[in-house]
């Protein structure tokens, strides 16, 4: 039975439902008398709401109801928030402007929310919506973060002057300037990280039903924390206590940071169906969700380097300018914070880092997490100017990275972690050797024969998940705790349920989760349901983003499966007539050492149960909890190695082959793991190549508000991949395990700039790395 | 209103829906098949492909009194009883879903494609993909368990 | 989508009628462009009328010199078919290019031609290869059917009944896809007619499908690869949006034009 416990590549439980089309997503649930939610969303980037008509709505077939700002003034709902507190350096708490979920006065952005229709069909709600006239005053917008605080630039916010939301900093001012002025060499490079757009294929959706009788609501939403959004539309939107209020996040589509977020029209609807007395959904269509959901990235950034003339780095300096957009949505000001600056000292040991971030306000949609959240652009940074300098100082890419490795540990980086163990060399070796980077020039001559560039790429990269411990972060601003939640329920047959906190959106909870309960008790993972995503079913939990299911949330249910060990164990003694201390668990079965006695595992329970003969003072049943608050990040690393070939003729680049080898610590199922990685990968060399949210610089239209305009990686645009992993195991939780979700995205964007970079022989080059813009390159050059 | 009648999973149906119905909407709702999905509103994503007549096509690109005729095979009509079509039992066996949502549309469009060209190679493979899109998987283990089928060895590793 | 009214037409002369009957109405075949533009609320026809039932409009047949295909023929059906590929090998290769399979499952070549996206794919092979345009009414000539932006020839009321391809000598179609739609940002297609006279066509680039005539210039003299990127095109006048400037479309059409002759057949 050992075969299904950890490290097997198990195939996923949750695949039939899925595979059979019976999988249950939000939009699927049929809820009786439903009526249904169009917003009314404005065609402007910056506007005064003068007047709105909704007569001509109110009287359209089949319109329950119109709802604005005001009405929502009226009935006191609060505003959207933002839950992490970030101080500006000079002490100052960051400029937080309200964002109503309707907004009254304003509009600022395109596709705020200014009214909703609720009509008996999905047709009625649209037909109706066209119906309702808003008068606008137009006025001007600014949509880069680069403009966004120049003296005249458009005001947002009448409380963040020069639209700027904070000026933060880490690290040690004086020191850098110390290292600089005594290094023997310097590298700058101007970066762009580019805004994306999430595009989990699920559209985002919600359905609220009210119960009068019971003053009792219920939403289903597509949400990756329901238990997160149960708390801020109760304690903060002030709509239902929770008591009150049941979440329910079903079956989810993807989410990668989009689903985290607390949205106006989940807000809405809740409230709708309680004023409008009827239940009420509205499920987005795909341009709702580009101009809606809570986009990625946006960062400009100037970043220099300083390095002793032994070429080791002494000195690291950054200046970035985050978009937030228009509002901030709800962990908008951690990402380019805290899950930012304090990654990037990378894998190298670095004496001196100094981060200056100033968040702004545009008029764009709300930015907030997006796969990798803060680490995709810190290792972008730093593994963009590592190539660079490499080629500044004669030295090659990978032999830079090894002088500057970080070898011993725990190690303490000057921007605030402890990196508790790795092996950066190890990933380095294993993925230079599988992408074969020492034959590489031949590869490079004979595609040169041919007409076409060669170019390899390395990215060594560093990410922290599991975001800990609570009161840490608590200390550095956050509005929550990063622990989670655990319950395992052994029935008296011996089949076992797990409560977890955490939410299962494609990560394969179903399937690790049992894994880890197969481990330990020898139960085939069939016999084992885990249980999420529900508030009336788990008591709390903080949900799955941050890679954090496999640090936090496995250590949680870890911790509870120890207890319910520990209480069968204390039984299975007591049956046999065996003191405790000579018992122990194999293979599903409690045995007394050195006999021949033994007991299953589900007998125990049965034996819990019946309570016919259980120890004194034992209670009956087999069920424990447990909360887990880990004590430090953990830190996944590896190394990337892009292979590309670049057409000079048309600047087409192609992927001739992408090589990963990453250090998760201890790896539950194989097979999973590499497909997260997989995942990553994709999303990040379609930041690299392809994607590129665009608002219009005068208009501030979204320009890419379609798949007809926004380029999402097709199969045809990436290649099987050749991933591996090495093996630190984890020091700080009881599994080893590190994390692997964000991975890919983090590391791949930088590798397959420094790919083409090298190809064409240039320094910079800003993604999306288009064939234009690299034809454009080739002719600079 | 217009009627639509069409065989659906080998069972015949008849409905009366407004004119203005897409494809998708008769099968998601007014069907009840919910296995189908809609992910975007421009015809990229591929989430809601079935087959009619027996080719792939997008239903949210097509009114459902234009299938009105037509024999349709949605994703829940794909497995025999509890054994599932070998492309289904490929996706599960090389773990290539993740969230599932783009799933349906996908299986559909793999068997569309081993139908037109039963061997083909992984450039073949994924040009077949291009009106299916997928967040998570990074098409790695889609392209895999496709293969694995056109090798004949579906539902094995 | 807006309220509308759907009519399965029988026949062309009834499609006709009803069109007559019903100015704001619109030809349904395919329904690739057209179902797309309805749910985003872009056009608000009163009435749908769908003619892609009717058997005599679908099809592929030799007939003489010309290779015929019905108008609602769908993209699948012109790309797998063996006279389309044996005697046109560059419009089969440009129809298996046309979105992706479950698009080329629907659309059709009458509805891709009448719609005029400059972008589409088959306005640059009726172009390249001096087709006529056979409709409910008349015959229009290839170098008279595309007349701009979204716009042909066609009267209003007129049906596209079939196309009609003379067989080349050579033929073959080079396209370098927006990487968003999988549109064409550029497509060029070349063909050697029988007459032995090279003509190239260029779509995507402007906006409406043109005759590269320095290309062709170039080509008559040396059909090689190496000829067609020798030639220049002006960026005056072609589309420039945030897939491509005006610049890089017209870089793009010789080397395409390259290509395409190295894969012609």
């Amino acid at each position: 039975m050992a075969h299904d416990g950890i490290g097997a590549r198990v195939p996923r439980k949750e695949d039939r439902r899925f595979i059979t089309g019976q999988g249950n997503y939000t939009d699927d649930i049929p809820v009786k008398n439903v009526t249904h939610a169009e917003f009314v969303r404005s065609p402007h980037a910056h506007a005064r709401i003068v007047r709105i008509d909704t007569s001509a709505a109110l009287a359209a077939p089949g319109v329950i109801g119109v709802l604005t700002g005001t009405e929502l003034a009226e009935d006191k709902v609060g505003g959207l928030i933002c839950g992490w507190m970030i101080h500006s350096k000079d002490g100052s708490p960051m400029k937080a402007a309200p964002y109503a979920p309707l907004t009254p006065d304003v509009a600022r952005f395109v596709g705020n929310a200014v009214a909703v229709v609720v009509a008996e069909t999905k047709n009625q709600a649209r037909d109706a919506a066209e119906l309702i006239e808003v008068e606008y005053e137009e006025l001007p917008a600014v949509v880069d973060p680069a403009k966004a605080q120049a003296q005249g630039a458009p005001q947002i916010h009448a409380e963040a002057p020069g639209n700027t939301i904070y000026q933060w900093s880490l690290g040690d001012k004086d020191a850098v300037d110390r290292a600089f002025a005594g290094a023997a060499h310097r590298v700058d490079l101007d970066l762009i990280n580019n805004r994306l757009v999430p595009n989990a294929i699920e559209p985002r959706s919600a359905t609220a039903v009210y119960d009068r009788a019971e003053g009792r609501f219920t939403l289903y939403t597509t949400s990756q924390n329901p238990h997160v959004t149960r708390l801020v539309l109760s304690a903060f939107i002030g709509l239902a206590p929770e008591h009150k209020l049941r979440v329910v996040a079903p079956d989810v589509g993807g989410g990668f940071g989009s689903k985290i977020f607390i949205y106006p029209e989940e807000t809405v609807c809740l409230w709708a169906a309680r004023r409008l007395g009827v239940p009420v959904k509205w499920t987005a269509d795909r341009r709702e969700s580009f101009l809606t959901d809570a986009h990625g990235r946006d960062h400009v950034t100037h970043a220099e380097m300083a390095f002793d003339g032994n070429q080791k780095i002494v000195g690291l300096r950054v200046k970035t300018i985050a978009n937030l957009g228009a509002y901030m949505s709800t962990f908008s000001s951690s990402v380019p914070t805290y899950l930012y600056a304090t990654l990037l000292s990378g894998q190298y040991d670095i004496p001196a880092i100094y981060a200056e971030v100033d968040a702004v306000y545009t008029n764009t949609a709300p930015v907030d997490a997006y796969r990798g959240a803060g680490r995709p652009e810190a290792t972008y940074v730093l593994e963009r100017l590592m190539d660079v300098a490499a080629s500044r100082l004669g030295v090659g890419p990978a032999e830079l990275r090894q002088k500057n490795f970080i070898r011993s540990f725990p190690h303490q980086t000057p921007v605030i972690m402890t990196y508790d163990t790795g092996d950066y060399e190890a990933s380095l070796d294993a993925a230079l050797k599988a992408a074969r980077y020492s034959e590489f020039p031949a590869r490079r001559s004979e595609a040169s024969a041919g007409g076409k560039l060669r170019g390899i790429g390395l990215s060594c990269y560093i990410e922290a998940c599991g975001i800990a411990p609570s009161q840490a972060v608590g200390s550095l601003g956050a509005g929550v705790g990063l622990w989670e939640s655990a319950e395992v329920r052994v029935n008296p047959v011996g089949t076992i349920e797990v409560l977890t906190g955490c939410h299962s959106h494609g990560q394969g909870h179903e399937t690790t989760f049992a894994q880890l309960v197969a481990e330990r008790f020898g139960v085939p993972i069939d016999q084992v349901s885990i249980v999420h995503g529900d508030t009336d079913k788990v008591q709390f939990g903080m949900g799955t983003y941050g890679s954090r299911s496999g640090a936090v949330g496995m250590s949680a249910i870890n911790k509870a499966l120890e207890r319910v060990e520990a209480k069968a164990k204390r039984i299975a003694a007591h049956l046999m007539e065996a003191a405790e201390s000579d018992v122990e668990l194999a293979n599903g079965e409690f045995v007394v050492v050195g006999t021949d006695k033994k007991i299953a595992f589900a007998n125990v329970a049965l034996a819990a149960y019946t309570a016919h003969n259980l120890p004194a003072g034992t209670e009956p049943g087999l069920k424990e909890g447990a909360f887990y608050d880990p004590q430090n990040f953990t830190f996944p690393a590896g190394t990337y190695v892009c292979e590309v070939e670049v057409d000079p003729k048309t600047g087409e680049v192609t992927i001739i082959q992408f090589t990963a080898a990453d250090d998760f610590g201890t790896v539950i199922n194989p097979m999973i793991v590499e497909g997260q990685v997989h995942g990553g990968l994709a999303q990040g060399i379609g930041q690299a190549l392809l994607e590129g949210c665009r608002y219009d610089t005068d208009s501030g239209q979204l320009m890419t508000a379609t798949f007809m305009d926004y380029a999402m990686p097709r199969a045809r645009d990436l290649v099987s991949f050749s991933v591996s992993t090495t093996v630190t195991p984890c020091k700080t939780n009881p599994l080893g395990v590190k994390g692997c979700g964000e991975a890919g995205a983090i590391g791949s964007p930088a590798a397959v700039i420094n790919a083409i970079t090298n190809a064409l022989g240039i320094e910079r080059l800003d993604m999306p790395a288009t064939a234009q813009r690299v034809w454009q390159a080739t002719r600079a050059h | 209103m217009v009627q639509i009648n069409v065989k659906v999973n080998g069972r015949a149906v008849s409905r009366q829906v407004e004119d203005r119905t897409l494809l998708v909407e008769f099968v998601r709702e007014t069907l009840g098949l919910t296995g189908t999905h809609v992910g975007c509103d421009t015809g990229q994503c591929g989430a809601c492909v079935i087959h009619l007549n027996g080719r792939a096509i997008k239903s949210c690109t097509m009114m459902a009194a234009q299938a009105s005729g037509a024999e349709i095979t949605t994703i829940e009509g794909l497995a025999k009883g509890d054994q599932l079509h070998p492309m289904q039992a490929a996706f599960h066996r090389h773990h290539a879903l993740q969230c599932g949502f783009c799933t349906p549309g996908m299986i559909m469009t793999a068997v569309d494609l081993l139908n037109r060209i039963p061997h083909p190679d992984e450039a073949t493979i994924r040009a077949n993909l291009d009106g299916n899109l997928c967040r998570c998987t990074g098409y790695h283990n889609i392209v895999k368990a496709i293969a694995a089928v056109a090798q004949g060895g579906g539902a094995s590793a | 989508m807006y309220q509308t009214t759907y009519v399965r037409a029988g026949s062309v002369a009834e499609a006709q009628h009803l069109l007559s009957d019903h100015p704001e109405a619109k030809l349904l075949s395919g329904g690739q462009t057209l179902v797309p533009t309805l749910r985003q609320r872009l056009a608000r026809p009163s009435h749908l009328i769908d003619i892609s039932h009717l058997a005599d409009l679908r099809g592929i047949s030799l007939e003489g010199d010309q290779v015929v295909i019905g108008a609602t023929t769908t993209h699948a059906e012109v790309a797998a078919n063996d006279v389309v590929r044996q005697r046109i090998p560059g419009l089969a290769q440009l129809a298996g290019l046309i979105g992706d399979p479950p698009v080329r499952h629907l659309g059709t070549i009458g509805g891709s031609i009448a719609n005029n996206d400059p972008a589409a794919d088959y306005p640059a092979a009726v172009l390249a290869l001096k087709a006529a345009v056979h409709t409910s009414e008349r015959t229009i000539g290839a170098d008279n059917f595309f007349t701009g932006l979204f716009e042909t020839g066609l009267d209003p009321g007129e049906i596209i009944v079939r196309v009609s391809f003379p067989v080349p000598q050579k033929s073959g179609y080079e396209k370098f896809h927006q990487s968003a739609s999988r549109f064409a940002l550029v497509g060029v297609f070349v063909a050697v007619l029988a007459d032995g006279s090279v003509r190239v066509a260029v779509t995507g680039a402007g906006p409406c499908v043109f005759r590269a005539a320095s290309i062709e210039a170039s080509l008559a003299n040396n059909f090689a690869a190496e000829a067609a990127e020798s030639a220049s095109i002006s960026a005056e006048g072609l589309n420039s949006d945030i897939h491509g400037s005006a610049e890089y479309r017209a870089h793009l059409v010789p080397v395409l034009a390259g290509r395409a002759v190295s894969g012609a057949r």
